[in-house]
Parts: structure tokens; sequence; C-alpha cells
């Protein structure tokens, strides 16, 4: 690691552990600066194999709801919600995984949005099983089995959402750098190379899927504990876009880049929503900079692509 | 004595009525360098693609030491010793040489590695070897996007050679190479060959290479196997002559 990036990995760190106490009002937007950044590191990998899923927010709308249907059948410890939250999404994944990894291009994307479209639908009208547009609510979770106030929860939730941004992160960049994860770049420079040389393509992808549902999912719980209220909008297409958004404004060449994204448009957001209505055109204006400007994205910001490094 | 390695039995392939492959029986001894000519059309790239899985067969059969590989994919062909070198380099043109080779050796030794560094092991060293094998050590660090033309052709059939397989299939492998380069690429991939002891099956246009690097020429025409045999023998058929060199 160049000094540049540890001294800035470091000043990020030591920001993000002062903010409840600098910042309360920030803790619970980076909370779910944290949470989205997980989905749109989600969005990143399949998005390294060269293809946009416009339909994401279902996984992380499937996490948040498995905790909301937990909560009410009593299972209340976060971790349990957390790791079951996160299969459920990852089981979404695989099922949904094999039907779509056989598509490619605009079909994968619009098939993901048609599936995800599904998926908001049956939340939104199956009013008595899921509250419809009303909702769920979530009762505060213990952590630990410690039962906790929902101050004291969120203070809590906000620090292990770093802990686990850290782990996810490091995990992926491992990942990234696997054969694996070669592979599954090479499925957008070359599928029929990576087929002769006795690669199944579709399995890189549906591990790909998977693992990128289960990151979706991880969002889901963050996000749903933090608000203690699941709606359909977190399955909604609009939803699916924003992540994708957050991703590319992040880039892609590293798994810093979609928390870097997500973090970047959640404080733009905030800081324009006290200026304006249209912080829609903020953000629009700012995807556009970092497009024309920035290729790979804010990432590339602090890390040159090796391509021009090399 | 050399047993069949392959042996295609009657195949047979249309493409909208038009035979591209009419009843093929062709057989590839272990140890041989078999060199396929014939003019344009004559079905030599799509029977190197029936070797291979990429087009399966109205009817006959491809056998590899006696088991049908027919119906299988080109990846599960690749798993049982048939690699493949392409007229147009399949490369990944966005990374370096040496990831190109690490990715092959990592798909030979087995892909499904989550956390493990792409040059883990001995790979890297023995990716090296391989490079300088042929020449290509000192485009490392290069990408694969930058190379010319006869560099890759050398490192597609590198890809190939990284799995270890006992039959290569090599499609024009000094086309688009100048005829200055193709000798010396040639030499270098039949040291390659011979020292890592696979079979060749390819296809090829320029008869000067035919002549001086295969022990046995077939020549292709209409679909069918016109004329086979060592070279000495084939380039004095007089049909041959006409119909392939064009004197």
């Amino acid at each position: 690691m160049r000094p540049i990036i540890s001294v800035l990995s470091a000043l990020v760190l030591v920001v993000l552990a002062v903010v409840p106490f600098a910042a309360p009002w920030l803790q619970f937007v980076l909370t779910l600066a944290m949470a989205n950044g997980m989905v749109a590191l989600g969005v990143a990998i399949l998005l390294r194999a060269g293809l946009i899923s416009i339909g994401h927010a279902m996984f992380f709308a499937i996490g948040a709801y498995c905790i909301a249907f937990l909560s009410r059948l009593g299972i209340n410890e976060f971790l349990v919600l957390l790791v079951l939250g996160t299969m459920g999404s990852a089981i979404a994944g695989l099922i949904v995984g094999a039907f779509v990894v056989r598509y490619r291009a605009i079909f994968f994307a619009m098939l993901n949005l048609a599936i995800s479209m599904v998926v908001y639908s049956l939340i939104a009208k199956m009013y008595s099983v899921t509250g419809g547009t009303d909702g769920m609510a979530l009762q505060t979770p213990t952590f630990l089995w410690i039962p906790l106030e929902k101050p004291g929860f969120d203070h809590v939730l906000y620090y292990f959402s770093v802990a686990l941004m850290i782990v996810l992160g490091y995990l992926v960049q491992r990942y990234w750098k696997s054969p694996l994860g070669y592979a599954l770049s090479a499925i957008e420079g070359n599928e029929l190379r990576l087929e002769y040389l006795g690669v199944s393509a579709r399995s890189v992808l549906l591990a790909a899927y998977v693992v990128s549902a289960a990151l979706s999912g991880f969002g889901g719980v963050i996000a749903g504990s933090a608000i203690g209220h699941v709606l359909p909008d977190f399955g909604y297409w609009i939803t699916s876009a924003q992540f994708v958004l957050i991703a590319v404004l992040g880039g892609i060449g590293g798994a810093a880049g979609p928390f870097i994204g997500s973090f970047f448009l959640e404080l733009l957001h905030s800081a324009s929503v006290n200026l304006t209505d249209a912080w829609n055109l903020i953000t629009g204006v700012a995807l556009i900079v970092v497009i024309v400007f920035l290729p790979s994205g804010l990432y590339g910001l602090i890390r040159k692509r090796r391509r021009s490094a090399s | 004595m050399s047993h069949p390695l392959l042996e295609a039995k009657d195949l047979r392939i249309a493409f909208y009525g038009v035979t591209a492959v009419d009843g093929i029986t062709f057989q590839i001894n272990e140890g041989e360098f078999v060199a396929i000519i014939g003019p344009n059309g004559s079905g030599k790239t799509t029977f190197l693609n029936l070797c291979s899985g990429y087009l399966k067969p109205d009817s006959g059969e491809v056998c590899l030491d006696g088991i049908s590989i027919t119906a299988m994919a080109p990846r599960s062909i690749a798993h049982r010793g048939i690699a493949r070198a392409f007229q147009i380099p399949q490369l990944f043109l966005d990374q370096t040489v040496l990831d190109n080779l690490l990715i092959a050796m990592a798909a030979k030794q087995g892909i499904w590695s989550w956390f493990e560094s792409l040059g883990a092991g001995r790979r890297r060293e023995e990716a090296m070897e391989l490079l300088a094998l042929v020449g290509l050590q000192d485009q490392a660090g290069q990408f694969a996007d930058a190379l010319p033309e006869g560099k890759r052709k050398l490192l597609d059939i590198v890809l190939a050679l990284a799995l270890k397989p006992r039959l290569i299939l090599l499609d024009e492998p000094t086309s688009g190479v100048s005829s200055i380069e193709r000798f010396a690429l040639m030499e270098t991939l039949m040291k390659a060959l011979r020292q890592a002891k696979v079979t060749a099956l390819f296809v090829e246009h320029d008869m000067e290479v035919v002549q001086r690097y295969s022990d046995r020429v077939a020549v292709w025409d209409a679909g069918r196997v016109l004329v086979q045999g060592p070279p000495s023998e084939v380039f004095k058929n007089a049909e041959v002559l006409h119909k392939v060199v064009g004197v």
C-alpha cells in the first residue's frame, strides 16, 4: 500500500471513530451510507464482469424484510438477524442467479429489473403479510443478547457497520485478486477464451451473483435496523439504480470505491437538501462530472489505474 | 507404436443447407504434427470447431482415446486434454501478458480459490518459465492489447499450452504474421510443443510452413479429405497442386 493511501485510510478511520461524538447527526447518515456501500459493492462485483444489475434492491429488501419477519417471530438478537437476513438474500441470489447468469448485456440488466419489480410488487401488495406500503416496524434488537435503548443500539450499530465495512471490503478485495476474481473479470474480457481454458463462465458468475446478493443482504439488515422500519421502497427500481449510481460514482477499481461513492452521495445529499429541493439535480451533475472527468470513479483520485502506473 | 489420440468418424455438419463438413473420417496419432490445408470454405476451421466442442455435428462422432467427446462443451473437452489456439488470438486484452498466463494456469490448477492471490505459490515462477520458452518474458508486464500480432499469436498458443494438453488445435498460427517473423514463430512454437510433448493439429495456408513442420498433411476440399500423407508425397499430387497450391 502506498504511504498516501495508508495515511488517508488511517485518517478516514479516525474521522469515522469520532463522528458519533463530534457530529452526532452524521451517525445515522453514515450508517446508511455504509449499508448502501455494501449493496453497491455487490453491484460492483457484477460490474467487474461487465454486467449491470438494475435489480439489486430486491436483495437489499429481502435482507431487510427477513429481519422484520424474524423480529415478528421473536428473534431479536442483531447478530442472529444479520446472519439469517444475509442468508435469506444469498439464497434468493442463488435462485435468481441460476436463471439470470445465462444472459448478458442489456438482457441481464432488464431481467434483474423485471424480477426485482415482481418482488417489489409482491411486497407492496401482500398487505396482510408485509404491511403493504405501510411496511413493517422493527423492535430495537439486542446486541450480543444485551438489551439496548434505540440510541445506544444505533451507536453500537454504527461502529459495527464500520468494522463490517472494513472486513467485507478486505474480503472482496482479496476475492478480486484471486484466480476466481480474475476469472470474473475475464467474463467481460473474453468469455470464449475462458471457456476454452476449461472454466465455466456461468458458474463463476453465479458465485459472484450470490456474493453480491449476500452483500446486499448485509446492507438491507443494517439499513433496516438503523431506520427501525422496512418499506417496499427498499426494493424499488429507483433504489436499484441508486446502487448502480453509487458503484459508478465511487469506481470499481478497488473495494473501497463503492463506499467512497456512498459516503460522497449521502454527504452530498445531506448538504444539498438544506440548500435546495432539487438535490437530484446536484446528484446528477456530480455524476456527469465524475463520468466525464473521472472514468475510474472517485476511487481513481486516490489510486491511479494500473495501466497508467505501469 | 503410436495409437489414435483423436478420431473423427463420418462427421457431417451443414449450415442452412450448405454442407461444411461432409462425412469426414480422420485420425491423429499421439506425437504427430498434422497439418490441414485446403481452399477457403473447405471446412478446416469448422472441423477444429467440431473437435473442440464449439459446434455439434449433425451426425458422426469425435473420440478422444476412444471415448466420445461429441456432445461435450469446450470446457469439458479442455479438461480432457484438448486445447485450442485461434486464428484471431483470444486473449484477455485488458490484462498483462503474465496475468493472461496466470489465469490460464489457475484454470488448469483449479479456479475456485477465493482468497489466494493469482500468482501464489510457484505459479508465477512457472508462468515466467513458460513465457521464457517462447521468448515473451520481456513482455510479461505489458498489456496484451499492446502486443504485435506475432506475439499475440504466441501468447494465445501459450495460454493453450498452460493447460498441459495432450493435443493442441492451432488455427492458422502464422496468419497475420509477417513473412520474416513467420518461421521464427514456427521454430519457437515447435520447440515448445516438442518440449511439452504435445500432439498438434494445425490449419495452415503457408505451404512452406506445412512442408517444413508437419509429419503428415491432410488436404481438405468441399468438406471432405481429398488426400493425406507425408508432405513430400502430398505435394506431388497434381490435384492438390491445382486446387490448393494453385499451380
